[in-house]
């Protein structure tokens, strides 16, 4: 059996060590946790948001949706903002710079 | 005198805050401050027999809070060190027994008459928790370095700052050298990293703690333990004395120091 560990450890090569392991799980759980810690973190994010699109463009406040997504490996932000309108300065920026 | 108060905390339990606790304060009376140590552990005091003090206890925290008797009624004196006290938890009662309020006032009124008040905090993140923080002008986060006790260092954190406990600062525990060479053991930058607090220091596993436990003496008083010095470069650095962390590969084993040696001359 030991023989056996030792054989394969020399054929498989661990590329990648436990404690990398440990490193990159715990970094994927703390983005979860750190965003989950406060149930205001979501919405302070959310109004932020419409805060800076507002200047751009006519957005859809109500159905606006904003949460994370955990994938395999990776967390990632998802926003779904359904736009009703652009604004005319939107097109201008060139002009007023 | 107006004293320190500091929390030992970590959310998780069986870290080592209880060890911590006794440590840093017993090596912080090692020079010659005036210490009190507070178990605020209510329903499952231990830092008693941690200090082997538990035969000396007439009251406790609870009987202080409800004034039951005097707080220097129930502060028991160590016998080793000069200026080292204790203020034992009640076993049999439970942690709303206290509440934050009244731990405040009780860990003010220590600060009249101590260089430092260590406060023990419970496991957990309910009222002992709170309680163990309330009087509390700085904590010490313990986390030993694997995933659930890294993780739920993280939520202290959060929690402590939330609560205005602002620039906690980070103690590793029982960290193994030779497990982190190997790369089969988080490393302090990771921890570090992870978690970006401020890093008070590292101490290794140590079986000298065991054995010190199991006799109620304090590690810090054996010179020739790995974590009890590294618990007393600790309570230096608590005093504001600047004192380096540590290598982590520093291993004090025979051999290893004659492979450096080895390695430098080539």
């Amino acid at each position: 059996m030991i023989l056996l560990d030792v054989l394969a450890k020399m054929f498989t090569k661990e590329s990648v060590s436990s404690k990398d392991i440990a490193r990159e799980r715990l970094r994927l759980v703390l983005v979860h946790d750190r965003s989950s810690v406060s149930p205001n973190f979501l919405n302070a994010l959310k109004e932020d948001l419409i805060k800076v699109i507002r200047e751009y463009m006519d957005i859809d406040e109500e159905s606006l949706s904003v949460h994370l997504e955990n994938e395999e490996n990776s967390v990632a932000l998802v926003a779904n903002i359904p736009v009703k309108g652009f604004k005319r300065v939107a097109n201008d920026v060139e002009v007023q710079a | 005198m107006k004293g320190r108060a500091l929390v030992i905390t970590s959310g998780k339990g069986g870290v080592g805050k209880t060890t911590t606790t006794a440590n840093l304060g017993t090596a912080l009376a090692m020079m010659g401050k005036k210490i009190v140590l507070v178990d605020s552990d209510i329903g499952l005091r231990n830092l008693d027999v941690v200090m082997g003090l538990e035969n000396r206890i007439v009251f406790d925290i609870v009987d202080v809070v409800n004034g039951n008797c005097k707080l220097k009624q129930a502060l028991i004196k160590d016998k080793r060190f000069e200026g080292l006290f204790l203020l034992p938890a009640a076993q049999t009662k439970d942690k709303t027994a206290v509440t934050p309020h009244q731990m405040k006032n009780l860990v003010n009124e220590l600060r009249k008459d101590f260089d430092f008040v260590l406060v023990d905090c419970p496991a957990g993140i309910e009222q002992g928790f709170k309680n163990a923080i309330s009087g509390a002008d700085h904590a010490i986060v313990v986390a030993t370095p694997e995933v659930s006790s890294v993780r739920d260092a993280d939520r202290i954190i959060g929690l402590l700052e939330a609560a205005g406990l602002n620039g906690p600062q980070l103690l590793v525990n029982r960290l193994r050298g030779k497990m982190v060479k190997k790369g089969d053991m988080m490393n302090i930058e990771d921890i570090v990293d992870i978690l970006s607090i401020d890093l008070l220091g590292v101490v290794p596993e140590d079986e000298s703690i065991v054995v010190s436990t199991n006799r109620g003496e304090p590690v810090v008083i054996e010179t020739t333990s790995r974590a009890g010095a590294a618990y007393r470069r600790i309570a230096r650095r608590i005093t504001g004395e600047e004192v380096p962390i540590l290598s982590l590969d520093e291993s004090n084993n025979f051999v290893d120091r004659f492979k450096k040696i080895l390695k430098l001359a080539r």
